[in-house]
């Protein structure tokens, strides 16, 4: 038992950070440009297949570095040419380009990559396993996934609290017009803030490719869990976005480590009611509900605590 | 924007292909091309399209070329339905699926609507993979052929195998959940009760089919739980990623399995070094030392690049062949009355029948082990040096079950 919690737990907070690494992004450009960008989980495919090309190319060490800057160029291309020309239509007009965006990414990726999933493979250097907990082994990938994680978490902080960027960036949050009355470059805040949010979703898919599967419905399957994360720990919060993320991982993980169901807590039901749908529901373990929970907790947020964990506005 | 494009690709080559469509035969083929099933559904078009070129080669059937379309379900029944709905725009009277008895039922029962309201249109679905029982039992249909055992066959086969061996104490459970995961979990619970009322079934899991990217919950899971053989009827990425996880975590059990040959899987069995301790259930393998067979597996990979799944589909597209040149016909209902009961040398040696009451075929099956080869078992898996090893052979009479089908005919 003992085991299970100690290996559930470090996958839960891997996935956690992973998450994590994509709704930081995806929180800060909500809050400050109004924007919810459909398109964000989109930049975390791209991250993975530019990283699975680069690799091939030129390695995976370098691919680390340039696919996420390719990425944040693309997320930067998105603002200047696309944002910013629809922001003076109102922002349904713009959550409809990043609509159109994802589905176009998609699109592009299946053409280039095809529609199977691409062999992106854990670099050779990283293919063993760190430690054994308990007879376990726990992978040397995973290792160095949560500390690439963990480091942006820790760098982001930084840049935000310590910086003069960070500090226009924190007051165009919830003042974007008086920061521009202030004579900054809002515009250019904007852009920056837009590339970064989406370098970081492309680094979250160069190291998760090789750990998950790199195919182009990638985003498809991640995108909505990411909507979760960011109500959840509140529009526009760092921190909230952090313990959501982690929570949600631990949820999800754990969730599937559990056996419990209706009719272990409360006994079988009578045999002579026969197999109905109380029958199916009664039956259902926690762990088969795994993949529902997340959605369930964002019902539940929104009714008890409409402003998330840590937010400060209405959703 | 999505769909718009695809009906016009789909469209036009309707539009040109539409004066010759008299000349070919045409076959839907409805699998997954995207998403998670795709690297099978993938492999299965080119099989397909392999055994075209080769009836195509000997002069089609009955004088007229053989022509597979390729259409992508997505591994959904809805999607499907659309697509089987194209093929027969496009002038198909054929369709072919494997992956997933959730399409397949669905696709099943959509056939036979079909053909009950356009009379004179029939057309016939070929299932080369879909094993619910239930398509072959209480909601078995004239116009669906199923070629590969279905899942209660390999049940009561691999437990009968697993029977024997004392050393499985614990056993894991991890299924789809989907109609044919619930069907193997309560088969396995059944027949293992019966055969082995001292093996203890330590773990039961149902997981969403086909999105799951990560086992590595499960298998820590499955772990805990202390077992020493696992049971699963995973198939596409399931079950190549359940290996992945259970190579990154170490786990040491014995895998009873039904498709761990798909792509992907070989080469997370050869991570994993369980040298022999993983079980496939199938109608053959590529080392079954059966010249003909084999030397068919060697034509195949060199064409193709893959190893040859599915001897189903070669028994399938063959078979097809034979019950039109004996019907001397291409209409679906004298083709559907020609299979009937029709006896066929499947590739892997010995002789198969398609049952006339449930059009269910029966065939001998084999058990089998991945891991280090012989030198009589020339054929490797996915470059991994590994290869498949016939353990056992249960010939057709033994795999023979009752049906419950009440077949409505025409």
């Amino acid at each position: 038992m003992l085991e299970l919690i100690v290996i559930s737990t470090l996958n839960g907070v891997l996935f956690g950070m992973l998450l994590f690494l994509l709704s930081s992004g995806l929180t800060v450009i909500f809050s400050m440009m109004g924007v919810l960008n459909f398109a964000h989980a989109s930049f975390y495919m791209l991250g993975a297949f530019f990283g699975y090309q680069l690799t091939k190319w030129i390695g995976f060490w370098p691919a680390l570095v340039l696919a996420p800057l390719l990425v944040g160029a693309v997320g930067m291309a998105v603002e200047r040419y696309g944002l910013r020309n629809t922001h003076k239509h109102g922002h349904v007009a713009e959550l409809l380009l990043t609509f159109g965006l994802a589905f176009a990414i998609e699109e592009v990726v299946s053409m280039i990559w095809g529609k199977s999933p691409v062999d992106y493979r854990v670099p050779a250097a990283l293919d063993f396993p760190a430690f054994t907990v308990f007879s376990t082994n726990y992978p040397a990938y995973k290792i160095f996934m949560l500390a690439i994680s963990g480091l942006i978490f820790v760098a982001l902080l930084i840049a935000l609290k310590r910086t003069r960027v960070g500090l226009i960036v924190q007051a165009a949050l919830t003042h974007p017009h008086m920061v521009g009355h202030l004579g900054h470059n809002v515009g250019r805040v904007f852009m920056l803030v837009f590339g970064v949010g989406s370098a970081l979703a492309g680094l979250a898919g160069v190291i998760a490719g090789p750990a998950l599967v790199t195919q182009s419905d990638m985003a498809a399957l991640l995108g909505p869990i990411l909507f979760v994360v960011i109500v959840f720990g509140g529009l526009g919060s760092l921190p909230g976005a952090f313990i959501a993320s982690l929570f949600i991982g631990l949820v999800q993980t754990f969730a599937v480590a559990l056996n419990g169901s209706l009719a272990s807590a409360f006994g079988p039901l009578d045999p002579g009611t026969g197999p109905s749908v109380l029958t199916d529901i009664w039956n259902v373990t926690i762990a088969q509900i795994a993949p529902v929970l997340p959605y369930v907790l964002l019902v539940v947020i929104l009714i008890v605590r409409p402003m998330g964990l840590l937010g400060t506005r209405e959703t | 924007m999505l769909k718009m494009t695809r009906v016009i690709f789909v469209a036009l080559p309707m539009l040109s292909g539409a004066a010759y469509a008299q000349e070919t035969v045409k076959i839907g083929y409805i699998d997954p091309l995207s998403g998670g099933g795709a690297s099978v559904g993938e492999g299965g078009l080119k099989t397909f399209q392999y055994l075209a070129d080769e009836l195509n080669a000997k002069g089609g059937i009955l004088g007229r070329k053989v022509e597979i379309l390729p259409l992508d379900n997505k591994t959904n029944p809805q999607e499907s339905l659309i697509q089987a709905q194209k093929a027969i725009d496009a002038g198909a009277h054929y369709i072919t699926q494997g992956n997933g008895s959730s399409v397949g039922a669905a696709l099943e029962d959509f056939v036979t609507k079909h053909n009950t309201r356009n009379p004179g249109k029939e057309v016939l679905y070929f299932n080369y993979a879909a094993v619910d029982p239930s398509m072959t039992n209480e909601k078995c249909s004239f116009w669906h052929f199923r070629w590969d055992a279905n899942s209660d066959i390999k049940m009561e086969a691999l437990t009968n195998y697993m029977k024997g061996n004392a050393a499985i104490k614990k056993v894991y459970l991890i299924n789809q959940d989907y109609s044919f995961g619930q069907s193997v979990r309560t088969q396995a619970r059944k027949m293992l009760g019966e055969k082995r009322p001292d093996v203890q079934v330590v773990g039961d899991e149902l997981h969403p089919l086909l999105k799951i990217t990560d086992f590595s919950p499960y298998v820590a899971k499955i772990k805990a739980s202390g077992a020493d053989s696992v049971v699963t009827g995973n198939w596409g990425q399931d079950i190549a990623l359940l290996l992945k996880a259970a190579a990154d975590a170490g786990l040491k059990v014995n895998w009873y399995t039904y498709y761990a040959g798909g792509a992907g899987g070989p080469t997370a069995i050869k991570q994993t070094g369980l040298d022999h301790q993983v079980f496939q259930i199938s109608e053959g393998i590529p080392n079954s030392d059966v010249p003909a067979a084999m030397e068919f597996e060697k034509a195949f990979r060199a064409k193709v690049g893959i190893s040859l799944w599915y001897p189903r589909a070669v028994n399938e597209m063959r078979m097809f062949k034979a019950a039109a040149e004996k019907a001397n016909s291409l209409d679906p209902v004298k083709v559907a009355a020609a299979l009937e009961d029709l006896k066929f040398n499947v590739l892997d040696g010995g002789s198969g029948v398609m049952r006339k009451d449930d059009h269910q075929f029966f065939q001998p099956i084999y058990i089998s082990s991945f891991g280090s080869r012989s030198e009589k078992e020339p054929f490797d898996e996915e470059n991994t040096g590994w290869g498949w090893r016939m353990v056992a052979k249960i010939d057709t009479p033994q795999t023979v079950l009752p049906t419950t089908c009440k077949m409505t005919r025409p």
